[in-house]
């Protein structure tokens, strides 16, 4: 776990001192974060990683979790596929067994945070002990085209919290309490970002058997039809008609969704064939994925629907040059013609590959810029200045605060 | 190298941290625009027309607001575009009369062309209203003299130069950026004051800003 004095080499000593600065203004506060899980999933990485380091920079942060057992985690993960927009039967059984969970739970948790943060719809009842402390709701979910059933059904407990959190603008909704808009971040320092030796590049593509003969083209993203990797196999043909390259599509995807096995299979037959095309079932190994992003020539990623994407962050942050869809959370970290490209078809897509794979200066000066974007604005040492703010803001309705 | 002057009054430098507030407004099209560009508060006019520096600081400079961008590459409307993103913003002295420049400056596009009315952003292309929330913090840097004034900023981060250029002139109100004032109140040089005042900061990213202020400073220094 990297300490805090790392990230001076990467981000400055002043953006650090900031830090500090923003942790002596909450001294005497304790933050209390509260989610479902210690290990696996995004919102359990975020915080193993900024619970840490808000300690060390002197802000008192504890992290509790709730309990659920299968049929509780069954339902709430049927709400995460409806918020997403899926559609999805949630029946009254549903509603009565996360209401009954919930109970428990709100009987159960000790809460003592001056500041209560509550993460994802699954802890999101506790709001029923706010007492005169202050409770935020961080939406890790887009939320941007939601099941109404299920929104309805959460907004009740959303509208009690003091603020909610989004992490793209899209996904902000009609609510009577303040809205905050906090992006996610890379962790400069992790070994899916961190700079790697060539001997250990090189290894990774020995393994699979990836020559570095002419430009790789690469989408890391597991096998699902929103991620659209017959669409980038489609795009790297066209492209290939003109210029020599190579396509990896390297992800994982979950043994128990069979919808993510056929898929793969689908990718496969339409791969066969042409040996310049890598598929690569990936299992969750972070140096790998950093291996493959930084041998790449051009970073891709072609999805149709999009949280936030940070794996367009992770190639930017390698000053790759990067193609990718105009969803999610994408155009935030991709401005057009600036930081890379943008596109909405797969026509689109390998037109763009093709102006990048002719034009290695411009390709160049592209990544060089998304490297910088990324380093200003979506590093966790950012993500960790939003959450300080954020708690100060609790306390002040001005627009112009002075600590 | 000449001695320096000690200033009467030393210069603290601030730091402005921000946060961004959603409103949960979003336009579909130019008239919704310029609907709640009437409506929305001070702090999101100030939001939509200074991300760009803060957000894309290393680039070249770009259209410093966000109006600009998405009625050219969201409508198409290159023309209302070129007109909004040309508004000089350092021009005026408070955000409301920026608000009006820009009210002013669709409803002028407006009636030439009243057909822009009927163009829709595609969906998940709205424009979507945020506000700016600025803590301003004091650091510890002090400078006592221009020697000292431009060793910190060569290490003081974007932010606060930001915030004594941009922020304090136009949000804060007080007509002048804080470099300019402090120069000419506290070391008496009111040519390099003025030198600095006509600057135009939003033509130039803030990295390019710091040098161009550290060369000024420099230049001055060793007359």
């Amino acid at each position: 776990m990297a300490r805090i004095e790392e990230y001076i080499p990467v981000v400055g000593q002043s953006v650090i001192d900031d830090l500090r600065l923003l942790a002596e203004s909450l001294k005497g506060k304790v933050i209390q974060h509260i989610n479902s899980t210690s290990v696996g999933g995004g919102v359990a990485e975020i915080l193993n990683c900024m619970v840490p380091l808000l300690k060390e920079l002197g802000v008192d942060t504890r992290w509790d979790l709730i309990k659920g057992g299968e049929q509780f985690f069954a339902v709430t993960k049927k709400f995460h596929n409806a918020l997403h927009g899926r559609s999805e039967e949630i029946t009254q059984r549903d509603l009565d067994i996360f209401t009954e969970t919930s109970q428990k739970n709100i009987e159960e948790v000790n809460i003592y945070g001056d500041i209560v943060f509550i993460h994802d719809p699954q802890p999101i009842a506790l709001i029923k002990k706010k007492a005169n402390n202050k409770w935020v709701w961080r939406c890790h979910i887009d939320v941007s085209r939601p099941n109404q059933k299920i929104w309805e059904f959460l907004k009740d407990f959303v509208i009690a919290y003091d603020a909610a959190v989004f992490s793209a603008p899209g996904f902000s909704q009609k609510l009577p309490i303040r809205q905050f808009l906090i992006s996610p971040s890379i962790d400069p320092l992790s070994d899916k970002n961190k700079e790697l030796p060539q001997e250990t590049i090189n290894s990774v593509l020995i393994k699979y058997n990836i020559p570095q003969d002419k430009p790789i083209i690469t989408q890391i993203s597991r096998f699902d039809r929103l991620k659209d990797p017959l669409g980038v196999i489609q795009a790297y043909k066209q492209v290939k008609r003109y210029i020599d390259c190579r396509l990896i599509l390297a992800g994982g995807t979950a043994i128990d969704d069979p919808q993510g096995l056929n898929v793969l299979e689908e990718v496969k037959e339409k791969a066969k064939g042409d040996s310049d095309i890598h598929i690569l079932l990936l299992p969750q190994n972070d140096i790998e994925v950093n291996a493959l992003q930084t041998a790449s020539t051009i970073i891709v990623q072609k999805s149709i629907r999009e949280g936030f994407g940070l794996t367009v962050a992770e190639g930017l942050w390698k000053a790759k040059p990067v193609v990718a869809s105009n969803v999610g959370g994408i155009p935030l970290q991709i401005k057009h013609k600036y930081s890379g490209l943008l596109c909405y078809s797969v026509e689109g897509a390998a037109f763009a590959i093709k102006q990048l794979l002719n034009s290695p200066e411009y390709a160049k000066k592209l990544g060089e810029n998304g490297r910088e974007h990324i380093r200003s604005n979506f590093l966790l040492t950012r993500h960790l200045r939003d959450y300080m703010l954020l708690f100060l803001s609790l306390y002040y309705n001005e627009d112009i605060v002075y600590l | 190298m000449p001695e320096l002057i000690e200033a009467k009054e030393p210069f603290r430098f601030y730091t402005r941290l921000h946060l961004s507030e959603l409103t949960g407004l979003r336009a579909s099209n130019i008239n919704q625009l310029l609907d709640l560009i009437k409506q929305v508060p001070g702090s999101s006019i100030y939001h939509h027309t200074h991300r760009f520096l803060q957000q894309h600081q290393y680039l070249s400079p770009e259209p410093p607001n966000d109006f600009a961008y998405w009625t050219s590459e969201v409508l198409g409307e290159d023309e209302l575009g070129e007109r909004l993103a040309s508004i000089d913003t350092i021009q005026f002295p408070t955000i409301r009369s920026l608000r009006e420049a820009i009210i002013k400056t669709i409803e002028d596009f407006l009636k030439n062309d009243p057909m822009a009315k009927l163009k829709f952003a595609r969906e998940g292309a709205e424009f979507h209203f945020i506000r700016s929330i600025s803590f301003i913090l004091p650091t510890n840097y002090v400078a006592h003299n221009l020697g000292e004034f431009v060793d910190i900023l060569r290490k003081i981060t974007i932010d606060s130069i930001y915030f004594h250029i941009f922020e304090a002139r136009l949000r804060l109100e007080k007509g002048n950026n804080d470099f300019s004032y402090w120069i000419e109140s506290s070391i008496g040089n009111k040519r390099l004051a003025d030198e600095i005042a006509r600057l135009d900061p939003y033509t130039r990213t803030l990295e390019n800003l710091r040098k161009t202020l550290i060369k000024i400073i420099e230049r001055k220094i060793s007359i």
